[in-house]
């Protein structure tokens, strides 16, 4: 194997065909950083759903001066027989993971440190404002939020229930839309860019037909013959991918950014990133590498 | 034991053995090649002539397994054809050379480089092509020339560079499909000469033509084709029937 000779050749029909390798790179390109991206949207979506899930907590708002509830105006205030009847059935419910009870000053001063950076919100909250309430966390905040507040709710002293999980389910549904869009449109973009890389080698093998023709005359084997067409793109594949890393540290620096507007960072590590990239790789390998074969093998035969 | 021997070649055997081939193209009622039965022996030139459309082209093609047979079977240096797999087709095809009407050169390399492609793409080393190229171009008359391109060159002269090209291996066989088709009557004569000389180094020339000067005067085994079948086959002959 003559690898000078192999790669003079290479050179070539990258010059002659240097406008249709170019759009090949930048389809590559595009495709395997859309592809990285949904990758990395659903790890994303994965990681912050788990970790939501464990701080989600069902907040059981008690009856105070300031009631909502039809039956707080009614009955007052919670008594502490309430209160302790509300814990008990609480504690008993099987999905309960652990029942804790913050007063109303504990609840002022977790607010207050939560939107520390809107002095609006915490002028206009008086202490008396929030009431006592009992935070649950569940086994299974998704599916069990519902039963057990449906438990509580009516209950005397019980004002409202207030539901992180049907918030979150909505903000879930646009997750995974945004999720399954990026993917739908990245699968496009493969399938594209594998059209065009069967079509970019047949042209090249066009452009250097007379060079094949004699090649093949001449007894050069059908892998030495092919060889200079799956290098080239094999190279287009590689810039292309190259890019696309660059393009996904940027989405992933954009999703960590993201999560600056909420209150539970959920953001992923260089490990995830590292691991979308090695698969762009072995998806942008298979790719050139399948089609750019599949293609020479159709068009230029011994 | 009669199957194993078939495919050890036989170097004291016809270079050339063809036992009634027939060939059909698909879609034609006619076949190009019909029951044609011959032995070329190494070291033969031969003339293959005939009209066009009598099979000339077709015979070449087979010998170089570009086409298949539709019946019978044919050996070159021994080998059966039919039974070579396709990855041994090039190996068969760098014994062989040929030379065409249109020359067939790379416009883009100058004669050394048109040469040596045919050598760098069958992975011999630097060394070697550096060797073998020039005397090459000297044995076809073309001394000095090296470094021009194939449109500074004349007909006859392009004509040369596909020899050199088809020599430089050292085949067995050279295969020439109308070699002077595109080459005046005075140069032709120079062709012929270079064809003899690498004939007269053992290798078996077949060359097709349409040239009855060139053909008369050399002299050479004669076989005439006519709608694909062998209608004469003759020792120092001339290209029309000798009455």
């Amino acid at each position: 194997m003559r690898a000078q000779f192999v790669f003079g050749e290479v050179w070539v029909g990258l010059r002659r065909n240097l406008t249709m390798t170019v759009a090949l790179i930048v389809v590559v390109a595009i495709s395997l950083s859309l592809l990285g991206t949904g990758l990395l949207v659903v790890k994303q979506v994965n990681h912050t759903r788990a970790l939501w899930q464990s701080k989600v907590e069902l907040s059981i708002f008690l009856c105070d001066n300031n009631p909502l509830s039809v039956q707080c105006v009614k009955n007052g205030p919670a008594t502490v027989a309430q209160t302790n009847q509300i814990r008990s059935t609480l504690s008993h419910l099987p999905q309960v993971v652990s029942v804790t009870y913050l007063t109303q000053a504990q609840n002022l001063a977790q607010f207050r440190k939560e939107f520390a950076t809107q002095p609006v919100f915490i002028n206009s909250v008086q202490p008396g404002d929030i009431p006592a309430s009992f935070q649950v966390k569940l086994r299974n905040a998704q599916t069990d939020a519902g039963r057990v507040a449906a438990a509580v709710t009516g209950m005397p002293g019980v004002d409202s229930v207030g539901n992180d999980a049907t918030i979150l389910t909505n903000f879930y549904r646009l997750l995974d839309g945004a999720r399954n869009a990026v993917i739908i449109v990245a699968v496009i973009l493969i399938i594209a860019a594998i059209l065009l890389v069967a079509n970019t080698i047949r042209l090249s093998a066009f452009n250097r037909r007379r060079e094949t023709a004699i090649m093949r005359l001449v007894g050069a084997s059908n892998f030495y013959v092919q060889l200079p067409f799956l290098v080239e793109g094999m190279i287009a594949g590689l810039f292309g991918w190259l890019i696309a890393v660059g393009l996904l540290v940027g989405a992933k620096a954009g999703l960590d950014g993201f999560q600056n507007y909420f209150p539970f960072r959920a953001q992923l590590s260089v490990s995830d990133l590292v691991e979308v990239v090695l698969v762009t790789m072995i998806i942008g390998l298979l790719l050139c590498g399948m089609t750019s074969f599949l293609t020479l093998r159709r068009y230029l035969r011994v | 034991m009669l199957r194993f021997l078939d495919n050890i070649e036989r170097s004291d055997g016809p270079v050339i053995h063809f036992e009634n081939v027939t060939k059909t193209y698909q879609n034609q009622s006619r076949p190009a090649l019909e029951s044609v039965d011959l032995d070329v022996e190494k070291g033969e030139f031969v003339f293959l002539v005939g009209p066009s459309g009598s099979g000339k082209s077709t015979f070449l093609r087979l010998i170089l397994r570009e086409e298949r047979p539709s019946e019978g079977r044919i050996y070159v240096a021994g080998r059966d054809l039919a039974r070579l797999t396709t990855w041994k087709v090039p190996q068969l095809r760098r014994r062989i050379g040929c030379v065409f009407q249109d020359f067939r050169l790379l416009p883009g390399k100058s004669v050394y480089q048109n040469i040596a492609f045919a050598l760098e793409v069958i992975g011999k080393p630097r060394r070697f092509i550096r060797k073998v190229v020039p005397e090459v171009i000297d044995l076809v008359g073309l001394e000095g020339k090296s470094e021009r391109m194939p449109d500074e060159l004349s007909g006859g002269e392009q004509q040369r560079v596909a020899m050199a090209r088809a020599f430089v291996n050292r085949p067995m066989i050279l295969l020439a499909d109308e070699p002077t088709g595109n080459i005046d009557p005075a140069t032709s004569i120079g062709i012929m000469k270079v064809l003899d000389r690498i004939n007269r180094t053992g290798t078996t020339v077949v060359m097709a033509t349409h040239d009855a000067a060139i053909v008369d005067s050399m002299r050479k085994r004669v076989i005439e084709l006519e709608y694909g079948k062998v209608v004469r086959d003759q020792s120092r002959g001339v290209y029309g029937q000798a009455y």
